[in-house]
């Protein structure tokens, strides 16, 4: 059951679910593309297992922040074991959020010089 | 591919079912895109450690979902789980309780270093298996041992302390320097003796417990250095024990040094050490057992007088407790784990009642996509909820119910009196509560797991087949039975204590009010200034308002059951084999009278018989039977505690020992006729006061009196000789009572178990009865119906019950006082209280039946 709560309790976004929103963000994707596309955005820095990203894609859909769809490519891309996910408008409210409030700290941590600005 | 498949039954099937096919295909483009063997080693190292970590994560997310919904499902029905919650802690109480107690006395190490290799040993001989060790023979096998690390004798002993504040007495241990390093516990404060303390002459020196450092001496670190009077010798405080180091035993208050005089060799069959010795840790018990027996025999040899027959006792001191109070101990488990599967049985029936009640939203569930997995999840889940929040309030329970179990701690170990509450214990009541959990839960999960089907769904389905309710039926019998073998334990013990208390004593024991007054030994050396002490406090105390008598006696019956001495007859030699020992006791005149022991002939101790007359003994009946069965014993003469006696009285006998023990014969000596400075273990000491006031009142009186007397000597002991007695029988009285408290709740939880499962079974056949009544069948044939039914389980229980409480019987048979393990009374008076609670239980329910209006039961369908 979609959880129907203000976004802010979801707040903080577990790491893995943030990328995987923000994967999602421009298009949807099957599970292996999100491990992809989160591993080229980071330069290979965060590479999502299998485990996390499952059980975060779980936990994303009963919290109602992506949904699966049931488009899916044309038959000769398509492999049948794979699900496509998409975010949901809530999905992309509760990323916003979450950037917001990461560029908070990082603003708190600019006032006390420990993060120089930006040049 | 088939490893990582089968990795992934790691996960919940339900997770596994959902993204199981798709974690493969990630895993394997991982592999193809990892190229060589290196690269696909990594990716199956990563892989392993994933599944491990998000299989664990994932089912941590079903189980608090679970908890989240199971803890709404048990709001929602408070009767429910109070019931359950109290049942599991009373299941998980009682056995906490009897297990940190039988652990505290019987299972866990004694609180010394390498403690199972510290030993205890006593001289035998045919028919005394423990028999204090004499000096003489204490050198002798100390020097002639090779197996033991250390060898350390002690003798229990009281003291007189004086100095700041009123003089007191104390329970002490004279201890030789050896002990204290055998036993390897450090002082906690200053130093314990050298062998420089315990030499004949050394300066006087004592160590304090930490009990009566705290409460004499303010746990004053001081005090050590501080100058104290013991028995009126100055003797320096040296150090202090640490708390909880009880040696010998919990009331021992001080040790000072055992100093052997040098003439004290000489008799070898002065018995009255105790030896503590430590096993070398290459050497073993039956090593040790077997070089004893070698000295033993040789130095039978070379002392074959003294010796005669002499062997050596050698027990860990682990094993030096009494039968009895092992036997206590496991009784009490057996009652508590009855009373668990009671619970358990209870519980189970409880939760497949409501199981099949939820039968429908079950079946929902199912039918919305929940796997049967989660449904048999969901229900352990329940029971796991249940099972923590009744095990939590069960170590509540356990906590509040140890010390009352304190009495079953014997004396005897040099352990406290309070079994700790520690986590060896909480682990324990953690380990029961999840059997229970396991034992209740996963019955009906099981049941509910198998058919969750569809079925449930059905309109006016009849949950509840005849299958469930057979088990239902079993679980009842279960119940019942098990309360029956506890009724008839307690049962059978209670007649038991009856029996043993309706014992005639020998002796009057109400209105007897006792103390001790004893006399410190340089002082009182003199046997004429000890009969001057008695004679004044006697005169004085027999002058209160009320006192009918008064006199002293060495030990009081049953406060101390030994004190024996061999007997000779016609000068022939002491026979050891042949039991020919009798208990001693030198009294002042009156003791008969007060103690109300009656005369069977001759006369009793009296203020003629002085030191210089002819010495006189007042025997007991069996001791007249035992020597002289055919004549009159007045007149004749014998040897006892050195000197020839002449009987010159015969009294009833008393149980010395106990109401239980088998009790010597006792002889009665004049307090005036000894030796000065001999047989001083004997010195009268114990006050006995017969009045008819209340006995309490003239303890202040008594004091003053005392305080004229002697101002540096201490009162103690102050009990009445009924307390005496009782105290014979207590560790008795409170098991009854458990066991007594456990069986009622038992019969309570079993008669409730009949109630719930009728309650069910009516209200699930309205439609049956309705159909009954409706083709003619009255009310009365109803309520004889469901009675019937009730009542068939019940007769079924109380019958297996039966046996199986002659099996439980027969486990305790020490225990029952040759109360028959078949006690037909017992069986009788059990059976019918279990039929009475199993009626009360059945009636509500057939009352029900039968009031089954049969219109409304047939149109509900």
């Amino acid at each position: 059951m979609p959880d129907s709560g203000p976004i802010d309790t979801l707040l903080p976004l577990a790491p893995a679910a943030f990328h995987i929103l923000v994967a999602l963000a421009d298009d949807d994707r099957h599970g292996y593309a999100i491990i992809q596309e989160v591993a080229a955005r980071t330069g290979g820095d965060v590479t999502l297992s299998a485990g996390t990203l499952y059980r975060s894609i779980q936990r994303l859909l009963e919290q109602g922040l992506i949904l699966e769809t049931r488009e899916r490519p044309v038959p000769k891309l398509d492999d049948q074991r794979r699900r496509y996910y998409r975010i949901t408008p809530r999905g992309r409210a509760a990323a916003r959020a979450e950037a917001r409030r990461l560029q908070q700290l990082v603003q708190i941590a600019r006032a006390h010089g420990i993060v120089p600005a930006r040049a | 591919m088939l490893l990582y498949r089968a990795l992934l039954t790691l996960y919940p099937s339900s997770f596994r079912a959902e993204y199981g096919g798709e974690m493969r295909a990630v895993f394997e483009q991982r592999l193809r895109a990892a190229g060589g063997i290196a690269g696909r080693t990594l990716v199956w190292l990563t892989g392993l450690g994933d599944v491990l970590l998000n299989a664990a994560a994932a089912h941590w997310d079903l189980a608090r979902q679970d908890l989240r919904f199971t803890a709404r499902a048990l709001a929602r029905t408070p009767g429910f789980t109070a019931t359950a919650i109290l049942v599991i802690a009373l299941g998980v109480g009682a056995n906490t309780a009897a297990f940190s107690v039988a652990d505290f006395v019987l299972l866990r190490p004694l609180p010394f270093p390498d403690s199972d290799r510290l030993v205890k040993l006593w001289e035998a001989v045919p028919g005394y298996t423990q028999i204090e060790v004499s000096p003489a023979n204490y050198r002798d096998w100390k020097a002639a041992s090779t197996v033991f690390e250390g060898m350390g004798a002690y003798n229990p002993t009281e003291l007189n302390l004086v100095g700041e504040g009123d003089p007191d007495r104390l329970e002490a241990a004279a201890v030789t320097a050896d002990i204290l390093r055998i036993l390897r516990v450090d002082p906690a404060l200053g130093r314990v003796f050298t062998p420089a303390d315990d030499q004949h002459g050394a300066p006087g020196t004592v160590v304090l417990s930490h009990g009566l450092w705290q409460s004499r001496f303010g746990g004053d670190a001081g005090v050590l250095g501080r100058r104290v009077l013991l028995d009126g010798q100055p003797c320096v405080v040296i150090g202090v024990m640490p708390r909880g180091f009880n040696f010998p035993n919990r009331d021992v208050a001080l040790w000072t040094p055992l100093a052997f005089r040098p003439d004290a060799f000489e008799e070898r069959d002065d018995n009255y050490l105790k030896l503590v010795a430590r096993i070398r840790p290459d050497r073993t018990l039956e090593e040790a057992r077997s070089e004893m027996a070698v000295i033993t025999t040789r130095l039978e040899r070379e002392y074959p007088r003294e010796n005669e027959l002499t062997t050596a006792t050698i027990n860990r001191m682990r094993d030096e407790l009494p039968q009895q109070s092992r036997l206590l101990l496991l009784a009490l488990c057996g009652a508590a784990l009855c009373i668990l599967l009671i619970a358990c049985a209870n519980l189970a029936n409880l939760l497949l009642a409501r199981t099949l009640a939820r039968q429908k939203e079950l079946a929902l569930r199912t039918a919305l996509g929940a796997g049967r997995e989660r449904l048999v999840r969901q229900l352990l889940t329940e029971s796991l909820l249940l099972a923590a929040a009744g095990g939590g309030l069960g170590i509540l329970v356990a906590a509040a119910a140890v010390p009352v179990l304190g009495r079953l701690v014997p004396e005897t170990l040099p352990i406290g009196q309070a079994p700790p509450l520690d986590l060896r214990v909480l682990l324990f009541a953690g380990l029961i509560t999840g059997l229970t959990a396991v034992g209740f839960g996963v019955l009906p999960a099981l049941r509910a797991g198998r058919d969750g089907g569809l079925e449930g769904l059905r309109e006016g389905a009849r949950s509840g087949g005849g299958r469930k309710q057979r088990l239902r039926a079993v679980l009842v019998i279960a119940e019942i039975m098990a309360s029956v073998v506890l009724l008839v334990s307690a049962g059978l013990l209670l007649r038991a204590l009856w029996r043993i208390q309706a014992v005639d004593p020998g002796f009057r024991a109400e209105g007897v009010l006792t103390l001790r007054t004893a006399l410190p030994l340089p002082k009182y050396d003199s046997t004429a200034r000890r009969v001057e002490f008695y004679r004044r406090v006697l005169a004085e105390v027999t002058a209160i308002p009320g006192v009918e008598s008064a006199a002293y006696i060495s030990f009081l019956p049953m406060a101390m059951g030994g004190g024996i001495w061999p007997v000779g007859i016609d000068g022939q030699e002491v026979d050891r084999r042949g039991n020919t020992t009798a208990s001693l006791r030198y009294i002042t005149p009156d003791f008969f009278r007060t103690m109300g022991i009656p005369f069977r002939s001759g006369r009793g101790v009296a203020e003629s018989d002085r030191f210089e007359s002819p010495t006189v003994a007042v025997v007991s009946e069996s001791f007249a039977r035992r020597y002289w069965p055919d004549a009159d014993p007045l007149g004749r003469t014998f040897d006892f505690a050195l000197q020839e006696r002449t009987v010159v009285g015969v009294v009833g006998d008393i149980r010395v020992r106990g109401l239980e023990q088998a009790n010597e014969p006792q002889v009665y000596l004049p307090a005036t006729q000894v030796e000065d400075g001999s047989i001083i273990f004997y010195t009268p000491k114990d006050l006995v006061v017969r009045s008819s006031a209340e006995p309490a009142a003239l303890v202040p009186a008594i004091r003053d009196i005392v305080r004229r007397v002697d101002p540096e000597q201490p009162i103690s002991n102050v009990q009445t000789m009924e307390e005496i007695v009782a105290e014979k029988t207590a560790s008795r009285s409170v098991l009854v009572r458990l066991l007594g408290t456990l069986a009622a709740l038992a019969l309570l939880l079993a008669g409730l178990g009949i109630h719930g499962l009728l309650s069910y079974t009516v209200s699930n056949r309205a439609r049956e009865l309705g159909v009954r009544m409706a083709l003619g069948a009255s009310r009365r044939d109803i309520l004889g119906m469901v009675l019937g039914e009730g009542m068939r389980l019940a007769a079924t229980g109380v019958v297996l019950g039966a046996v199986l409480s002659y099996v439980a019987a027969r486990a305790m048979t020490a225990l029952l006082a040759s109360v028959g393990p078949s006690d037909g009374a017992t069986l009788v008076a059990v059976g019918m209280l279990c039929l009475a609670m199993a009626a009360a239980g059945c009636f509500f329910p057939a009352l029900r039946a039968a009031r089954t209006d049969p219109i409304t039961a047939i149109k509900a369908e």
